[in-house]
Protein backbone atom coordinates (compact mmCIF):
# COMPACT_ATOMS: atom_id res chain seq x y z
CA UNK A 1 0.00 0.00 0.00
CA UNK A 2 1.13 3.72 -1.03
CA UNK A 3 1.37 6.08 1.07
CA UNK A 4 2.53 9.69 0.52
CA UNK A 5 3.79 11.84 3.64
CA UNK A 6 3.59 15.33 3.20
CA UNK A 7 5.64 17.45 5.02
CA UNK A 8 3.86 21.37 5.55
CA UNK A 9 6.30 23.12 7.91
CA UNK A 10 6.72 27.25 8.27
CA UNK A 11 9.48 28.35 5.75
CA UNK A 12 12.98 29.34 7.29
CA UNK A 13 16.18 31.13 5.89
CA UNK A 14 19.49 29.55 6.94
CA UNK A 15 19.74 33.22 8.64
CA UNK A 16 16.63 32.54 10.65
CA UNK A 17 17.72 29.18 11.45
CA UNK A 18 20.54 30.31 13.41
CA UNK A 19 24.30 28.34 12.82
CA UNK A 20 24.44 25.31 12.17
CA UNK A 21 20.68 24.97 12.17
CA UNK A 22 20.94 24.23 8.02
CA UNK A 23 23.45 21.66 8.12
CA UNK A 24 21.12 19.89 10.97
CA UNK A 25 18.58 19.58 9.13
CA UNK A 26 20.53 18.19 6.27
CA UNK A 27 21.83 15.78 8.55
CA UNK A 28 18.46 15.04 10.01
CA UNK A 29 17.04 14.22 6.31
CA UNK A 30 19.63 12.34 5.22
CA UNK A 31 19.54 10.11 8.13
CA UNK A 32 15.59 10.04 7.77
CA UNK A 33 16.22 9.14 3.81
CA UNK A 34 18.35 6.39 4.72
CA UNK A 35 16.67 4.87 7.07
CA UNK A 36 13.46 4.44 5.04
CA UNK A 37 15.60 3.33 2.17
CA UNK A 38 17.62 0.46 4.04
CA UNK A 39 14.08 -0.15 5.49
CA UNK A 40 13.26 -1.14 1.69
CA UNK A 41 9.91 1.03 2.07
CA UNK A 42 11.04 4.18 -0.01
CA UNK A 43 9.73 5.02 -3.25
CA UNK A 44 10.52 8.88 -4.18
CA UNK A 45 11.98 11.53 -1.93
CA UNK A 46 11.34 15.47 -2.63
CA UNK A 47 12.46 18.54 -0.98
CA UNK A 48 10.54 20.88 -2.33
CA UNK A 49 12.37 24.86 -3.26
CA UNK A 50 11.10 27.54 -0.56
CA UNK A 51 6.97 28.47 -2.17
CA UNK A 52 9.16 32.06 -3.63
CA UNK A 53 9.95 30.33 -5.98
CA UNK A 54 6.97 28.37 -7.02
CA UNK A 55 4.65 29.73 -10.10
CA UNK A 56 1.10 28.50 -9.86
CA UNK A 57 -0.62 28.01 -13.28
CA UNK A 58 -4.15 28.41 -14.00
CA UNK A 59 -6.57 28.29 -16.92
CA UNK A 60 -9.77 30.50 -16.07
CA UNK A 61 -12.38 31.53 -18.97
CA UNK A 62 -10.04 30.34 -21.65
CA UNK A 63 -6.98 32.48 -20.69
CA UNK A 64 -4.21 31.13 -19.09
CA UNK A 65 -2.83 33.09 -15.95
CA UNK A 66 0.34 32.49 -14.46
CA UNK A 67 0.93 33.17 -11.12
CA UNK A 68 4.44 34.15 -8.72
CA UNK A 69 4.10 32.21 -6.03
CA UNK A 70 1.97 29.86 -4.27
CA UNK A 71 -2.04 29.76 -4.28
CA UNK A 72 -2.45 30.30 -0.80
CA UNK A 73 -0.51 32.88 2.05
CA UNK A 74 -0.48 30.41 4.63
CA UNK A 75 2.32 30.09 7.76
CA UNK A 76 3.34 26.44 6.72
CA UNK A 77 4.09 25.69 3.20
CA UNK A 78 4.54 22.16 1.80
CA UNK A 79 7.80 21.56 2.15
CA UNK A 80 8.70 17.88 0.82
CA UNK A 81 7.31 14.91 0.06
CA UNK A 82 7.99 11.31 0.37
CA UNK A 83 6.72 8.11 -1.17
CA UNK A 84 6.28 5.10 0.68
CA UNK A 85 5.35 1.33 0.64
CA UNK A 86 4.23 -0.37 3.71
CA UNK A 87 1.30 -2.45 4.30
CA UNK A 88 -1.11 -0.41 6.53
CA UNK A 89 -1.88 2.78 8.36
CA UNK A 90 -0.24 2.16 11.11
CA UNK A 91 3.13 1.46 9.43
CA UNK A 92 3.17 4.53 7.40
CA UNK A 93 2.41 6.61 10.73
CA UNK A 94 5.20 4.87 12.55
CA UNK A 95 7.84 6.47 9.87
CA UNK A 96 5.47 9.58 9.48
CA UNK A 97 6.92 10.64 13.21
CA UNK A 98 10.06 10.05 12.38
CA UNK A 99 10.44 12.38 10.12
CA UNK A 100 13.03 15.59 11.46
CA UNK A 101 9.96 18.08 10.49
CA UNK A 102 7.80 16.25 12.59
CA UNK A 103 9.25 18.68 15.78
CA UNK A 104 8.33 21.95 13.55
CA UNK A 105 5.96 21.21 11.33
CA UNK A 106 2.86 19.11 10.16
CA UNK A 107 3.33 16.17 8.62
CA UNK A 108 0.21 14.97 6.47
CA UNK A 109 -0.02 10.62 5.59
CA UNK A 110 -2.09 10.57 2.41
CA UNK A 111 -2.70 6.71 1.06
CA UNK A 112 -2.67 6.84 -2.73
CA UNK A 113 -5.73 6.03 -4.44
CA UNK A 114 -3.54 4.47 -7.44
CA UNK A 115 -0.80 5.52 -9.26
CA UNK A 116 0.62 5.09 -12.76
CA UNK A 117 2.64 2.08 -13.94
CA UNK A 118 3.98 0.52 -16.81
CA UNK A 119 1.64 2.45 -18.51
CA UNK A 120 -1.83 2.48 -17.19
CA UNK A 121 -3.09 3.49 -13.73
CA UNK A 122 -3.17 0.40 -11.29
CA UNK A 123 -6.93 -0.49 -9.98
CA UNK B 1 59.54 21.81 30.72
CA UNK B 2 58.24 21.67 27.61
CA UNK B 3 54.93 24.09 27.32
CA UNK B 4 52.97 22.44 25.06
CA UNK B 5 52.78 19.33 27.39
CA UNK B 6 52.42 21.88 30.49
CA UNK B 7 49.31 23.10 28.33
CA UNK B 8 47.98 19.72 27.68
CA UNK B 9 48.44 18.41 31.15
CA UNK B 10 46.62 21.77 32.76
CA UNK B 11 44.02 21.07 30.06
CA UNK B 12 44.05 17.57 30.99
CA UNK B 13 43.49 18.25 34.53
CA UNK B 14 40.51 20.78 34.14
CA UNK B 15 38.73 18.66 31.69
CA UNK B 16 39.08 15.69 34.57
CA UNK B 17 37.71 18.20 36.98
CA UNK B 18 34.74 19.38 34.38
CA UNK B 19 33.34 15.63 34.55
CA UNK B 20 33.94 14.72 38.09
CA UNK B 21 33.28 18.29 39.35
CA UNK B 22 30.81 19.90 37.14
CA UNK B 23 27.65 19.05 38.79
CA UNK B 24 28.91 19.44 42.50
CA UNK B 25 30.17 23.19 41.70
CA UNK B 26 27.23 24.47 39.97
CA UNK B 27 24.91 22.99 42.08
CA UNK B 28 26.92 25.10 45.15
CA UNK B 29 27.07 28.02 43.03
CA UNK B 30 23.50 28.09 42.30
CA UNK B 31 21.92 26.56 45.23
CA UNK B 32 21.54 30.02 47.08
CA UNK B 33 19.27 32.31 44.53
CA UNK B 34 18.29 29.96 42.40
CA UNK B 35 20.24 31.22 38.92
CA UNK B 36 21.30 28.29 37.13
CA UNK B 37 22.36 30.67 33.86
CA UNK B 38 24.12 32.87 36.05
CA UNK B 39 26.12 30.00 38.04
CA UNK B 40 27.02 27.91 34.54
CA UNK B 41 28.41 31.19 33.04
CA UNK B 42 30.56 32.05 35.91
CA UNK B 43 31.43 27.89 35.85
CA UNK B 44 32.48 28.33 32.45
CA UNK B 45 34.42 31.21 32.80
CA UNK B 46 36.29 29.72 35.84
CA UNK B 47 37.42 26.91 33.35
CA UNK B 48 38.37 29.15 30.86
CA UNK B 49 40.66 30.54 33.19
CA UNK B 50 42.15 27.60 34.29
CA UNK B 51 42.96 26.68 30.94
CA UNK B 52 45.42 29.93 30.49
CA UNK B 53 46.11 29.86 33.97
CA UNK B 54 46.94 26.30 34.92
CA UNK B 55 49.84 26.08 32.67
CA UNK B 56 51.59 28.90 33.50
CA UNK B 57 51.40 28.50 37.32
CA UNK B 58 51.27 24.85 37.50
CA UNK B 59 47.40 22.77 38.72
CA UNK B 60 46.35 23.58 41.97
CA UNK B 61 46.37 21.50 44.82
CA UNK B 62 42.67 21.89 45.03
CA UNK B 63 41.51 22.39 41.24
CA UNK B 64 37.92 22.08 42.62
CA UNK B 65 38.85 24.82 45.13
CA UNK B 66 39.96 26.75 42.50
CA UNK B 67 37.56 26.74 39.97
CA UNK B 68 34.56 27.15 43.05
CA UNK B 69 36.70 30.68 44.19
CA UNK B 70 36.84 32.27 40.60
CA UNK B 71 33.65 30.99 39.44
CA UNK B 72 32.34 33.01 43.29
CA UNK B 73 34.27 35.80 43.07
CA UNK B 74 32.70 36.00 38.99
CA UNK B 75 29.56 35.93 40.46
CA UNK B 76 29.85 38.52 42.76
CA UNK B 77 31.25 40.40 40.37
CA UNK B 78 28.30 40.68 38.49
CA UNK B 79 25.63 41.29 41.27
CA UNK B 80 27.86 44.30 42.15
CA UNK B 81 27.87 45.71 38.23
CA UNK B 82 25.86 48.94 37.42
CA UNK B 83 24.26 46.71 34.86
CA UNK B 84 22.81 43.93 37.30
CA UNK B 85 21.51 47.18 39.86
CA UNK B 86 19.79 48.57 37.30
CA UNK B 87 18.42 45.64 35.82
CA UNK B 88 16.53 45.00 39.01
CA UNK B 89 14.40 46.88 41.13
CA UNK B 90 15.73 47.96 43.95
CA UNK B 91 14.43 45.45 46.84
CA UNK B 92 13.31 42.90 44.31
CA UNK B 93 16.27 41.39 43.42
CA UNK B 94 17.28 37.95 45.02
CA UNK B 95 20.11 37.99 47.71
CA UNK B 96 23.82 37.70 45.69
CA UNK B 97 24.49 34.22 45.02
CA UNK B 98 27.75 34.28 46.60
CA UNK B 99 27.58 31.19 48.98
CA UNK B 100 29.87 30.95 52.06
CA UNK B 101 33.42 31.79 52.12
CA UNK B 102 34.82 28.49 52.23
CA UNK B 103 37.47 27.68 49.42
CA UNK B 104 37.20 23.84 49.68
CA UNK B 105 33.79 21.84 47.80
CA UNK B 106 34.01 19.03 50.10
CA UNK B 107 34.14 20.55 53.39
CA UNK B 108 30.95 22.74 51.91
CA UNK B 109 29.07 19.19 50.93
CA UNK B 110 27.32 18.17 48.20
CA UNK B 111 23.96 19.67 47.16
CA UNK B 112 23.80 18.05 43.87
CA UNK B 113 21.17 15.93 45.13
CA UNK B 114 18.32 19.58 45.86
CA UNK B 115 20.07 20.01 42.47
CA UNK B 116 18.07 16.43 41.05
CA UNK B 117 15.12 17.57 42.61
CA UNK B 118 14.94 21.14 41.52
CA UNK B 119 14.93 19.49 37.72
CA UNK B 120 12.61 17.21 38.47
CA UNK B 121 10.39 19.74 40.13
CA UNK B 122 6.49 19.38 39.76
CA UNK B 123 6.32 23.01 38.29
CA UNK B 124 9.42 21.80 35.32
CA UNK B 125 7.71 20.85 32.28
CA UNK B 126 8.23 16.80 32.53
CA UNK B 127 9.65 16.74 29.08
CA UNK B 128 12.71 18.91 29.72
CA UNK B 129 13.29 17.53 33.23
CA UNK B 130 15.92 14.82 31.86
CA UNK B 131 17.86 16.99 29.89
CA UNK B 132 17.78 19.70 32.53
CA UNK B 133 19.52 16.74 34.32
CA UNK B 134 21.92 16.25 32.09
CA UNK B 135 22.90 19.36 31.58
CA UNK B 136 23.49 20.91 35.28
CA UNK B 137 24.18 17.49 37.08
CA UNK B 138 26.49 15.88 34.51
CA UNK B 139 27.88 19.12 32.38
CA UNK B 140 26.22 16.87 29.12
CA UNK B 141 26.34 19.74 25.92
CA UNK B 142 23.10 20.62 25.08
CA UNK B 143 23.94 19.70 21.26
CA UNK B 144 24.30 16.20 22.53
CA UNK B 145 21.08 16.19 24.49
CA UNK B 146 19.49 17.51 21.39
CA UNK B 147 20.95 15.15 19.33
CA UNK B 148 19.58 12.40 21.86
CA UNK B 149 16.57 13.51 21.90
CA UNK B 150 16.39 14.38 18.08
CA UNK B 151 15.39 17.50 18.61
CA UNK B 152 17.02 20.72 16.49
CA UNK B 153 20.02 21.96 18.55
CA UNK B 154 18.33 25.19 19.00
CA UNK B 155 15.17 24.36 20.03
CA UNK B 156 16.59 22.19 22.88
CA UNK B 157 18.99 24.85 23.83
CA UNK B 158 15.53 27.68 24.12
CA UNK B 159 13.81 24.55 26.46
CA UNK B 160 16.97 24.51 28.67
CA UNK B 161 16.94 27.94 28.97
CA UNK B 162 13.53 28.61 29.59
CA UNK B 163 13.14 25.93 32.20
CA UNK B 164 16.42 27.47 33.97
CA UNK B 165 14.58 30.66 33.85
CA UNK B 166 11.70 29.11 35.38
CA UNK B 167 13.19 28.08 38.12
CA UNK B 168 15.20 31.15 38.81
CA UNK B 169 11.74 33.72 38.57
CA UNK B 170 9.70 30.96 40.15
CA UNK B 171 12.27 30.56 43.11
CA UNK B 172 12.26 26.70 43.05
CA UNK B 173 14.02 25.80 46.28
CA UNK B 174 17.43 24.43 46.13
CA UNK B 175 16.53 21.43 49.23
CA UNK B 176 15.60 18.36 49.73
CA UNK B 177 11.95 17.79 50.42
CA UNK B 178 11.11 16.51 54.07
CA UNK B 179 10.12 13.21 54.62
CA UNK B 180 6.20 13.40 54.05
CA UNK B 181 6.50 14.71 50.54
CA UNK B 182 8.85 12.13 49.32
CA UNK B 183 6.11 9.65 47.77
CA UNK B 184 5.13 12.65 45.66
CA UNK B 185 8.32 14.42 44.88
CA UNK B 186 10.63 11.42 44.63
CA UNK B 187 9.11 9.44 41.57
CA UNK B 188 9.33 12.73 38.94
CA UNK B 189 13.07 12.28 40.29
CA UNK B 190 13.56 8.71 38.92
CA UNK B 191 11.38 8.99 35.76
CA UNK B 192 13.87 11.92 34.98
CA UNK B 193 16.74 9.85 35.20
CA UNK B 194 15.42 6.41 33.83
CA UNK B 195 13.98 9.11 30.87
CA UNK B 196 17.84 9.22 29.88
CA UNK B 197 18.21 5.51 29.76
CA UNK B 198 14.76 5.41 28.29
CA UNK B 199 15.43 7.48 25.03
CA UNK B 200 13.72 7.32 21.57
CA UNK B 201 17.01 6.94 19.88
CA UNK B 202 15.56 7.70 16.75
CA UNK B 203 18.20 8.86 14.47
CA UNK B 204 21.04 9.27 17.05
CA UNK B 205 24.95 8.44 16.62
CA UNK B 206 25.74 5.24 18.34
CA UNK B 207 27.91 7.05 19.94
CA UNK B 208 25.65 9.36 21.44
CA UNK B 209 23.58 6.91 22.08
CA UNK B 210 26.61 5.05 23.93
CA UNK B 211 27.77 7.95 25.78
CA UNK B 212 24.58 8.89 27.28
CA UNK B 213 23.37 5.01 28.21
CA UNK B 214 26.39 5.51 30.65
CA UNK B 215 25.24 9.23 31.94
CA UNK B 216 22.21 7.72 32.47
CA UNK B 217 23.95 5.26 35.01
CA UNK B 218 26.55 7.87 36.46
CA UNK B 219 23.23 9.69 37.37
CA UNK B 220 21.33 6.71 38.82
CA UNK B 221 24.46 5.65 40.79
CA UNK B 222 25.18 9.16 42.43
CA UNK B 223 21.22 9.48 43.57
CA UNK B 224 21.74 6.07 45.09
CA UNK B 225 24.81 7.55 46.77
CA UNK B 226 22.92 10.64 47.73
CA UNK B 227 19.51 9.13 48.65
CA UNK B 228 19.60 5.65 49.39
CA UNK B 229 16.15 5.03 49.17
CA UNK B 230 14.59 1.74 48.22
CA UNK B 231 13.08 2.20 44.71
CA UNK B 232 16.17 4.82 44.11
CA UNK B 233 18.68 1.93 44.68
CA UNK B 234 16.15 -0.32 42.32
CA UNK B 235 16.33 1.81 39.59
CA UNK B 236 20.57 2.12 39.92
CA UNK B 237 20.37 -1.89 40.21
CA UNK B 238 17.71 -2.08 37.23
CA UNK B 239 20.27 -0.02 35.03
CA UNK B 240 23.26 -1.38 35.87
CA UNK B 241 21.92 -4.96 34.63
CA UNK B 242 20.13 -3.61 31.43
CA UNK B 243 23.97 -2.42 30.39
CA UNK B 244 25.71 -5.10 31.35
CA UNK B 245 24.08 -6.73 28.60
CA UNK B 246 24.63 -3.99 25.79
CA UNK B 247 26.66 -5.48 23.88
CA UNK B 248 24.77 -8.59 23.13
CA UNK B 249 22.11 -7.47 22.23
CA UNK B 250 22.83 -6.75 18.32
CA UNK B 251 24.79 -9.46 16.44
CA UNK B 252 25.89 -8.06 12.91
CA UNK B 253 22.88 -5.90 13.13
CA UNK B 254 20.65 -7.91 14.07
CA UNK B 255 18.68 -8.46 17.28
CA UNK B 256 19.36 -10.72 19.84
CA UNK B 257 16.59 -11.48 21.96
CA UNK B 258 17.23 -11.74 25.91
CA UNK B 259 16.88 -15.34 26.22
CA UNK B 260 19.47 -16.44 23.31
CA UNK B 261 21.52 -14.14 24.01
CA UNK B 262 25.18 -15.12 24.68
CA UNK B 263 25.89 -14.96 28.61
CA UNK B 264 30.05 -14.46 27.54
CA UNK B 265 29.04 -10.83 26.33
CA UNK B 266 27.64 -9.75 29.33
CA UNK B 267 29.36 -7.43 31.69
CA UNK B 268 29.20 -9.67 34.90
CA UNK B 269 31.09 -6.96 37.10
CA UNK B 270 27.79 -4.63 36.11
CA UNK B 271 25.82 -7.58 37.04
CA UNK B 272 27.78 -8.15 40.41
CA UNK B 273 26.77 -4.30 41.33
CA UNK B 274 23.10 -4.68 40.27
CA UNK B 275 22.70 -7.34 42.57
CA UNK B 276 24.68 -5.33 45.30
CA UNK B 277 22.01 -2.33 44.77
CA UNK B 278 18.88 -4.65 44.58
CA UNK B 279 19.94 -6.60 47.94
CA UNK B 280 20.12 -3.08 49.59
CA UNK B 281 16.85 -1.89 47.60
CA UNK B 282 14.92 -4.87 49.30
CA UNK B 283 16.52 -5.01 52.59
CA UNK B 284 13.85 -1.98 53.37
CA UNK B 285 13.82 1.71 53.46
CA UNK B 286 16.56 2.98 55.39
CA UNK B 287 18.01 6.23 53.51
CA UNK B 288 16.16 9.45 54.26
CA UNK B 289 14.72 7.69 57.63
CA UNK B 290 18.60 7.80 58.68
CA UNK B 291 18.89 11.24 57.35
CA UNK B 292 15.81 12.23 58.97
CA UNK B 293 17.04 10.40 62.58
CA UNK B 294 13.46 8.46 62.80
CA UNK B 295 13.88 6.49 65.79
CA UNK B 296 11.12 4.23 65.32
CA UNK B 297 12.97 3.04 61.81
CA UNK B 298 13.31 -0.92 61.36
CA UNK B 299 13.68 -2.82 58.41
CA UNK B 300 11.52 -4.19 56.16
CA UNK B 301 8.64 -2.55 56.09
CA UNK B 302 5.68 -4.71 55.09
CA UNK B 303 3.47 -1.87 53.82
CA UNK B 304 6.14 -0.89 51.41
CA UNK B 305 5.61 -2.95 48.86
CA UNK B 306 8.42 -3.09 46.16
CA UNK B 307 7.78 -0.23 43.65
CA UNK B 308 8.49 -0.20 39.56
CA UNK B 309 11.95 0.07 39.88
CA UNK B 310 12.23 -2.51 42.41
CA UNK B 311 10.42 -5.13 40.76
CA UNK B 312 11.78 -4.36 36.89
CA UNK B 313 15.45 -4.94 38.67
CA UNK B 314 14.08 -7.74 40.27
CA UNK B 315 12.97 -9.10 37.09
CA UNK B 316 16.55 -8.24 35.14
CA UNK B 317 17.86 -9.95 37.88
CA UNK B 318 16.17 -13.51 37.38
CA UNK B 319 17.32 -12.80 33.82
CA UNK B 320 20.90 -12.36 34.29
CA UNK B 321 20.94 -15.39 36.76
CA UNK B 322 21.18 -16.98 34.01
CA UNK B 323 24.60 -16.53 33.75
CA UNK B 324 25.76 -18.15 36.90
CA UNK B 325 22.79 -21.00 36.75
CA UNK B 326 22.55 -21.51 32.86
CA UNK B 327 18.79 -22.06 33.38
CA UNK B 328 15.61 -18.90 33.59
CA UNK B 329 13.09 -19.27 36.29
CA UNK B 330 10.00 -18.61 34.94
CA UNK B 331 7.68 -18.98 37.32
CA UNK B 332 9.74 -16.69 39.63
CA UNK B 333 9.38 -14.15 36.46
CA UNK B 334 5.77 -14.63 36.43
CA UNK B 335 5.48 -13.66 39.89
CA UNK B 336 7.49 -10.80 39.57
CA UNK B 337 5.41 -9.75 36.42
CA UNK B 338 2.24 -9.65 38.29
CA UNK B 339 3.61 -8.03 41.15
CA UNK B 340 4.34 -5.05 38.47
CA UNK B 341 1.18 -4.66 36.57
CA UNK B 342 -0.18 -3.70 39.84
CA UNK B 343 1.85 -1.00 40.96
CA UNK B 344 2.48 -0.25 36.87
CA UNK B 345 -0.23 -1.31 34.60
CA UNK B 346 1.07 -1.00 31.90
CA UNK B 347 0.64 -2.17 28.25
CA UNK B 348 4.34 -3.13 27.54
CA UNK B 349 3.52 -4.60 30.56
CA UNK B 350 1.21 -7.19 29.94
CA UNK B 351 2.46 -8.14 26.87
CA UNK B 352 5.47 -8.99 28.98
CA UNK B 353 3.40 -11.30 31.52
CA UNK B 354 1.85 -12.81 28.66
CA UNK B 355 5.35 -13.71 27.13
CA UNK B 356 6.49 -15.49 29.93
CA UNK B 357 3.48 -16.75 30.78
CA UNK B 358 3.69 -18.62 27.75
CA UNK B 359 6.79 -19.85 28.77
CA UNK B 360 5.10 -21.48 32.41
CA UNK B 361 1.80 -22.42 30.94
CA UNK B 362 2.72 -22.89 27.07
CA UNK B 363 2.32 -21.06 24.11
CA UNK B 364 -1.75 -21.28 23.81
CA UNK B 365 -2.16 -19.62 27.00
CA UNK B 366 -0.04 -16.86 26.13
CA UNK B 367 -1.87 -16.44 23.40
CA UNK B 368 -4.74 -16.60 25.50
CA UNK B 369 -3.68 -13.46 27.87
CA UNK B 370 -2.56 -11.85 24.12
CA UNK B 371 -6.05 -12.04 22.94
CA UNK B 372 -7.21 -10.67 26.32
CA UNK B 373 -5.12 -7.28 25.87
CA UNK B 374 -6.39 -7.05 22.40
CA UNK B 375 -9.80 -6.99 23.38
CA UNK B 376 -9.53 -4.85 26.37
CA UNK B 377 -7.50 -2.00 24.42
CA UNK B 378 -8.12 -1.32 20.56
CA UNK B 379 -4.77 0.54 21.01
CA UNK B 380 -3.08 -2.32 20.80
CA UNK B 381 -3.14 -3.38 17.60
CA UNK B 382 -0.18 -1.08 16.66
CA UNK B 383 1.62 -2.32 19.68
CA UNK B 384 4.88 -3.77 17.87
CA UNK B 385 5.85 -6.33 20.86
CA UNK B 386 2.15 -7.43 20.71
CA UNK B 387 2.68 -8.69 17.28
CA UNK B 388 6.64 -9.41 17.91
CA UNK B 389 4.82 -11.83 20.79
CA UNK B 390 2.18 -13.18 18.97
CA UNK B 391 4.35 -14.25 16.28
CA UNK B 392 6.57 -16.37 18.49
CA UNK B 393 3.98 -17.97 19.75
CA UNK B 394 2.08 -18.68 16.38
CA UNK B 395 5.70 -19.69 15.12
CA UNK B 396 5.73 -21.89 18.11
CA UNK B 397 2.83 -23.44 17.69
CA UNK B 398 3.55 -24.41 14.11
CA UNK B 399 0.93 -22.23 12.68
CA UNK B 400 3.44 -20.72 9.85
CA UNK B 401 1.07 -18.61 7.66
CA UNK B 402 0.15 -16.73 10.92
CA UNK B 403 3.23 -16.88 12.67
CA UNK B 404 4.71 -14.79 9.38
CA UNK B 405 1.72 -12.75 8.92
CA UNK B 406 2.60 -11.57 13.19
CA UNK B 407 6.24 -11.23 12.40
CA UNK B 408 5.80 -8.97 9.09
CA UNK B 409 2.84 -6.85 10.95
CA UNK B 410 4.90 -6.61 13.59
CA UNK B 411 8.14 -5.25 11.56
CA UNK B 412 6.09 -2.95 9.93
CA UNK B 413 5.22 -1.48 13.30
CA UNK B 414 9.18 -0.62 13.67
CA UNK B 415 11.48 1.71 12.03
CA UNK B 416 14.68 0.43 14.11
CA UNK B 417 16.81 -1.42 11.88
CA UNK B 418 18.33 -4.21 14.23
CA UNK B 419 14.61 -5.24 15.29
CA UNK B 420 13.86 -5.35 11.60
CA UNK B 421 16.20 -7.65 10.46
CA UNK B 422 15.47 -9.85 13.67
CA UNK B 423 12.01 -9.79 12.51
CA UNK B 424 12.52 -10.40 8.89
CA UNK B 425 14.61 -13.46 9.63
CA UNK B 426 12.04 -14.79 11.72
CA UNK B 427 9.63 -15.16 9.65
CA UNK B 428 11.84 -16.44 6.64
CA UNK B 429 13.00 -19.65 9.54
CA UNK B 430 9.14 -20.10 10.29
CA UNK B 431 8.42 -23.33 8.18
Amino acid sequence: MRYTILLHYPEMTPEELGPGGWEEGEREFQAYATALDQAGVLLSAEVLQPSSSTTTVAVRDGELRVQDGPFADTKEQLGGTFVVDVPDLDAALVWAQKAPSVQWGTVEVRPSATHFENGAWTR
Amino acid sequence: MDPLTDRTRARAAADAAARASYGRLLALLAARDGDIQRAEDALAEAFERALTHWPADGVPDNPDGWLLTVARNRLRDVYRSAAYRTSVPPGTGPEPAVPPEEADPDRIGDRRLELMFVCAHPAIEAGIRTPLMLQTVLGVEAADIAAAFAVPAPTMAQRLVRAKRRIRDARIPFRIPARPEVPARLPPVLEAVYGAYAIDWRGAAPEVRGSLTGDALTLALLLADLLPEPEVLGLAALLCFSLARADARETDGVLVPLDEQDVGRWDTALIERGEALLRRALAGPAGLRDAHADPGAGPPDPSDPPGRFRLEAAIQSVHCARARTGRTDWPALVTLHRALLRVAPTLGGRVALAAVVARVDGARAGLAALDEIAAADPASGRFQPLWATRAHLLAALGAGDEARAAYDKSRSLTTDPAVRAFLADRSVATG
